[in-house]
């Protein structure tokens, strides 16, 4: 068990490794992958794990790109209390609509979760003199350290690797267990001592913070940060590539954001109708394989009650 | 700058809005209510009456009554579309978790954006008022368009001939029946998804007249479909989801917030109808005139 664990692990390190020797494009690709991922795998801590479908995560992937694009470019913050800002703020502003989100149940706290989502939406977008509005916040400054692709590649995998240990130490302690009871039975769980809410809160704000991390990043990659980061159609992205993996298996989401991401470039080399071919996944996912693409590996662990039934 | 005429005729702004956003959003809680689907859909059947009115009434330019007959003609044609979509793809996943069916609609969007994209290709697109209402009223000394003054009579009458529909028809009473129970509806022997289909074309009917009376004021674009979606949420929200006369309320809320936030925050009045869905929803979850969801 040990030795096949060990063995996966030297797996990983190669794919990772992998395209450092390819061309370019690909490790553009691979880097958008990475941090994509890191974003899938921050939801699904709630999704998956805790049952609760969010609706605005796009508000953290946001706020985390602005976070540090602002201090980068308007003000004179080091590098790293600029980049570490992205998950501080997303954490921040997790706690605040967090507070107010859990709450709520289902449907409603979905809805919840989008309305702040969208407001952080509206005020990138109509902040001109601050984010620049719909055009943008372009020509975020990055150190001369991390301006080569293949060293901003090294230092998103670490950043990412880093926070993905994070996340599966939690997953596998007493507070992922714990979710997985709130998410089975809330009633139950609150019973036998569990302090639900706050519980939730925690994954809420973990998964916030981890969010606005995956979206500081990506705002360094792209030096830019837009208002489409945190637009309800980011959001759905991200619970695309979740379910798409499988929200049932620890580094299913992660796969999602690869494949969808792969595919993608992949499709739009022909054509440019991408959506459509998003939408026809989408039915496929949930006609023909539903669970995602790990689920067609494994029988996994899915839970008996319906993933919208929490919080 | 504040003279009465003015403020009557940004009320009126409002008021025009607001009978757009219950068109729309009247379909969308209606079809909530009754199938619980909360379809993201909805703005492509929006977007897809806008197309449509702008195609029928090309094919009749000149012709006198074009306009109506591709409102006429086009609604019916998105209400067909609506039936088709919840035969073919929302009924094998009625039974699945909400997320599910949430998920068919979401892919139903980016497929029929892309289709209407592919048909009507990416520009703008625009059709003209009917001869009739091209004008515009004089209102305290300001002009108001005359085609507002259609939009300010068609809602309250839609509004009318659908509480007529739900309180004194058969179809009506089966429709509150199943919003109020569903299971129960099933067991004394209603087809139950042949209502389902039902309340589907009339929602999509009702999303697909908005569109076209929408076309002649908003120019018709592909993406009108994400941006007035969010929007009818926001309705139906504040309103109450599957309320009708919420939603009614939503919608002349929201109006009057949109045209008098314009005018005082012209930037952020988008921040504000977020806020008032938050404020909503943080006190009062299922809506001004919602009932809390029993399941």
């Amino acid at each position: 068990m040990r030795d096949r664990r060990v063995l996966a692990l030297a797996g990983f390190a190669v794919l990772l490794a992998v395209p450092l020797v390819l061309p370019q494009f690909y490790l553009l690709l691979a880097t958008e992958i990475v941090i994509m991922g890191l974003f899938a795998l921050a939801f699904n801590l709630l999704l998956g794990y805790a049952g609760m479908v969010s609706f605005g995560h796009a508000a953290f992937y946001g706020l985390g790109a602005y976070a540090t694009g602002l201090l980068l470019k308007k003000t004179g913050a080091p590098f790293a209390a600029a980049f570490l800002a992205a998950p501080v703020m997303a954490a921040v502003a997790a706690l605040l609509f967090g507070l107010l989100c859990i709450r709520l149940t289902r449907i409603y706290f979905s809805m919840l979760t989008l309305a702040f989502s969208q407001i952080v939406w509206a005020i990138a977008h109509k902040w001109y003199s601050l984010t620049g509005g719909d055009n943008g916040l372009v020509g975020i400054p990055v150190p001369e350290s991390l301006s080569t692709p293949r060293a901003f590649y090294l230092f998103a995998t670490a950043c990412v690797l880093l926070a993905t240990w994070v996340l599966w130490r939690l997953v596998n302690a007493p507070f992922g267990r714990t979710l997985l009871a709130i998410r089975e039975n809330g009633e139950r769980a609150e019973f036998v001592g569990i302090h639900v809410k706050r519980v939730q809160l925690a994954a809420f704000v973990i998964s916030g913070g981890l969010s606005g991390l995956a979206g500081g990043l990506f705002a360094l990659f792209s030096r830019g940060a837009f208002p489409d980061y945190a637009f309800w159609t980011k959001s759905a992205e991200v619970l695309l590539m979740t379910l798409l993996g499988g929200p049932y298996v620890f580094l299913g989401p992660a796969l999602g954001a690869a494949i969808l991401i792969v595919l993608n470039s992949v499709v739009t080399s022909f054509t440019e109708y991408w959506p459509v071919v998003l939408g026809v996944i989408l039915l496929l996912l949930i006609y023909v394989f539903p669970g995602g693409v790990t689920r067609l590996f494994r029988r996994s662990s899915a839970p008996s009650a319906v993933a919208a039934e929490s919080p | 700058m504040l003279e009465p005429g003015f403020l009557v005729v940004q009320c009126l702004n409002g008021l025009t809005q607001a009978m757009f956003l219950f068109l729309i959003a009247s379909g969308l809680t209606l079809i909530f209510g009754v199938l619980g689907v909360l379809n993201f859909a909805h703005g492509s059947l929006y977007m897809l009456g806008a197309y449509l009115s702008y195609t029928i009434s090309s094919l009749f330019v000149g012709a006198p009554g074009a306009f109506w007959v591709a409102l006429l003609l086009g609604s019916v044609g998105v209400a067909l579309a609506g039936g088709l979509m919840e035969a073919l793809f929302l009924r094998p996943v009625y039974r699945r978790e909400e997320l599910d069916q949430l998920l068919v609609t979401y892919a139903l969007v980016l497929i029929i954006s892309d289709a209407v994209k592919f048909i009507w290709g990416p520009d703008n697109r625009s059709i003209s008022r009917p001869a009739v209402l091209a004008g515009s009223v004089d209102i305290g000394g300001r002009d108001f368009p005359t085609y507002n003054l259609l939009v300010l009579a068609l809602g309250p009458l839609v509004a009318l001939g659908l509480w007529l529909l739900l309180t004194h028809t058969q179809f009506g009473r089966l429709i509150r029946a199943a919003a109020n129970d569903r299971e129960m509806v099933g067991v004394v022997g209603v087809d139950v998804s042949r209502l389902f289909t039902g309340v589907f074309v009339l929602g999509a009917w009702l999303g697909g007249l908005g569109g076209g009376l929408a076309a002649p004021v908003g120019a018709i674009y592909p993406g009108m479909d994400v941006e007035v979606i969010a929007e009818s949420f926001i309705v139906v929200v504040v309103g109450g989801m599957g309320s009708l006369s919420g939603t009614l309320l939503g919608a002349l809320i929201i109006g009057q917030l949109n045209a008098f936030g314009i005018l005082f925050f012209p930037r952020f009045a988008l921040v504000f109808v977020y806020v008032l869905m938050v404020v909503v929803l943080v006190t009062r979850p299922w809506g001004l005139l919602g009932k809390p969801l029993a399941r």
